[in-house]
């Protein structure tokens, strides 16, 4: 293997052929393209020229203006985000933790939790469309029969809830996959090392809290990355759900993304928000790491 | 995984002498209860997308919501995959009838499937590269890739749309093949890198002295060993891919090689506030094909992820 030779690094090369074009055809290259668009006022239907239609960041001003109110999107992507990392996880980890425990029917209640992860986003949308219909749906029938409610509630349709509603279905879908990826974490932790903390006369608590959960620390961090970064990212349900509205209450940057697109074909506005979102996504990324990194210190004091 | 394996008999010191805390009953029988609420919950939504495909909507709007339906109305499966109302059969060019509903189904499975293999074989391929072959930038490529996970699909939606519009193969498979295995390639890569730290070196280097070339040492060797990595590529995968519908929605809107996601959002947009047994119907056939395969194997579906989030 030592053997460094031309034939080497033409292997080299062949074997990362395949990844390569893919990733820089279909990823880096567009990328490129995308923020290049994004300082053009284009709308595609002409070749762009270069010298007329430049805008320099007139498009990311254009974003945060009267019109298209990006800031308001990015508040609500960053609210499903919060949902997500306080809400979503915290369910997912007790979960993770109560079946990391040797429960009667462990897998039958794994094997529920994620079934609703393998169900398509889109049928999970429509069904849930119907478990919020006001006059039928099962929701506010449930309401009505408890007797807390009279008459209808538009989950969807009122400015104040629309939101709430579409984190709803969310969480319901997603809780099973985070569950799933910290119970497999809770299952790695040694089981020596809960007797141990037992016999120093722990408590069940004591050890999720001192042990089990310092221990599954790296996996917590890759949940609450995919959990903001996939509240930035969202889109199916919002679009099967609400497409934005009521009066944008659920807007979020990749239904404006779409709608700049191929509606009113600004390409240079869309690219702009397709650039803002890799932005986003990276300095969050890098900013949950940051905080997981700066705990460890904190721990080992 | 292994260590779940390794018996905790051999601790089992005279506990007696110490004081361990044995879990508190009410408490456990509280957790039990919340397991139980919880499992609930994910069940009823789809029971009760099961029972109201049953229904017609005089019963519904009869009042009876929640309940089981008063008898199984077949028609509504007869008319979601054959009726005028939703699934209009279309015609292939050899003039075979077949129901759209199915039709998109197997669209998804064969986008699904395809993009596995492309990204799998590329990934296994990269990976072998960067981990086994020493050569000065194999970190710094691994990292190249690893940003990949990060990065939205967004990002590349407008010029892969005007590419592939230029060449001519939007409404294709590939137009939705190529993206997605591009966008699933980091995952693949980080799940390979895990499963092929696993395989001793020695290995290489015996067959290295054995005669094997690179690529001899790689389909010798290494792939062999790879068949554990390849359910767990796959799974996610999978999730990544059979729910798409953004790149879904623009390259492939119309025709009849539209996926699922699109399909139903397609049939249901235009009938959601009329008929709930025949959307039901829709929902449910579109929906049980892959549990009826979870059920089956959820145990090697569910050890896949976790393996991939072990090794990730």
């Amino acid at each position: 293997m030592k053997r460094k030779s031309k034939s080497h690094s033409l292997a080299i090369f062949l074997f990362l052929l395949p990844a390569l074009i893919l990733f820089v055809g279909l990823l880096i290259a567009p990328i490129i393209m995308s923020l290049y668009y994004s300082f053009f006022d284009w709308n595609g239907l002409k070749a762009l020229n270069p010298s007329e239609d430049f805008l320099g960041f007139g498009n990311y001003t254009i974003l945060f203006g009267e019109r298209i109110q990006f800031g308001k999107a990015l508040l609500n992507s960053l609210i499903l985000a919060a949902l997500s990392v306080f809400v979503q996880l915290p369910v997912s980890l007790a979960l993770a933790l109560a079946l990391g425990k040797k429960i009667k029917g462990e897998r039958v209640f794994l094997s529920i939790y994620f079934m609703p992860v393998l169900i398509s986003t889109v049928v999970i949308g429509q069904l849930w469309l119907k478990i919020y219909n006001p006059e039928y749906g099962i929701l506010n029938t449930f309401l009505r029969a408890i007797g807390v409610l009279e008459g209808d509630i538009r989950w969807l349709g009122e400015k104040n809830l629309a939101l709430g509603a579409v984190f709803a279905p969310t969480l319901w879908q997603y809780v099973g996959y985070h569950m799933l990826l910290l119970y497999a974490g809770v299952k790695s932790v040694s089981p020596e090392l809960r007797e141990a903390a037992k016999l120093d006369g722990a408590t069940d608590g004591q050890v999720n809290r001192f042990v089990v959960i310092p221990s599954i620390k790296p996996i917590i961090k890759v949940s609450v990355i995919f959990a903001v970064t996939g509240s930035l990212k969202s889109f199916d349900l919002i679009y099967v759900l609400t497409n934005g509205g009521p009066m944008k209450a659920t807007e979020v940057p990749s239904i404006i993304m779409i709608r700049e697109l191929f509606l009113k074909n600004k390409y240079g506005v869309g690219s702009a928000i397709a650039v803002l979102l890799i932005l986003l996504c990276f300095f969050f990324a890098i900013l949950i790491g940051a905080i997981f990194k700066e705990r460890d210190i904190y721990g080992k004091k | 995984m292994e260590r779940n394996n390794i018996k905790t008999d051999t601790l089992k010191i005279d506990t007696s002498k110490y004081t361990v805390k044995k879990t508190n009953k009410v408490l456990k029988v509280l957790i039990f209860a919340g397991l139980i609420i919880w499992a609930f919950i994910n069940l009823f939504p789809i029971y009760w997308m099961l029972t109201f495909s049953f229904k017609n909507n005089e019963e519904i709007y009869g009042g009876n919501v929640a309940g089981l339906p008063s008898e199984l109305r077949w028609e509504n499966y007869e008319d979601a995959l054959w009726g005028k109302n939703i699934g209009t059969a279309s015609k292939d060019d050899t003039g075979f009838q077949l129901p759209k509903l199915i039709r998109f189904f197997i669209n998804s499975l064969i986008v699904t499937v395809a993009t596995i293999a492309i990204s799998l074989v590329a990934a296994l391929m990269a990976t072998f590269a960067m981990t086994r072959i020493k050569w000065r930038f194999s970190k710094t490529m691994n990292a190249l890739f690893m940003l990949g996970i990060t990065i939205p699909m967004h990002a590349s939606l407008l010029p892969v749309y005007r590419t592939m519009s230029n060449l001519g193969i939007l409404n294709t498979y590939t137009s939705l093949i190529l993206p997605y295995s591009a966008f699933s390639l980091s995952m693949a890569i980080l799940i390979c890198t895990g499963f092929m730290d696993d395989i001793p070196k020695e290995l290489d280097e015996a067959a290295c002295i054995d005669g094997c070339n690179l690529g001899g040492i790689f389909f010798k060797v290494i792939v062999p060993l790879m068949k554990p990595a390849l359910s767990t590529i796959g799974i996610y995968t999978f999730l990544q891919c059979w729910n798409e519908l953004m790149f879904a929605n623009q390259f492939m809107a119309t025709g009849d090689k539209i996926t699922l996601p699109v399909g139903i959002q397609q049939l249901s947009a235009g009938q959601s506030m009329t008929q709930w047994g025949p959307i039901g119907a829709a929902l449910v056939i579109a929906t049980f094909p892959t549990l009826l395969v979870y059920i089956f194997l959820s145990k090697r579906i569910q050890d896949s992820f976790i393996a991939g989030a072990v090794k990730g």
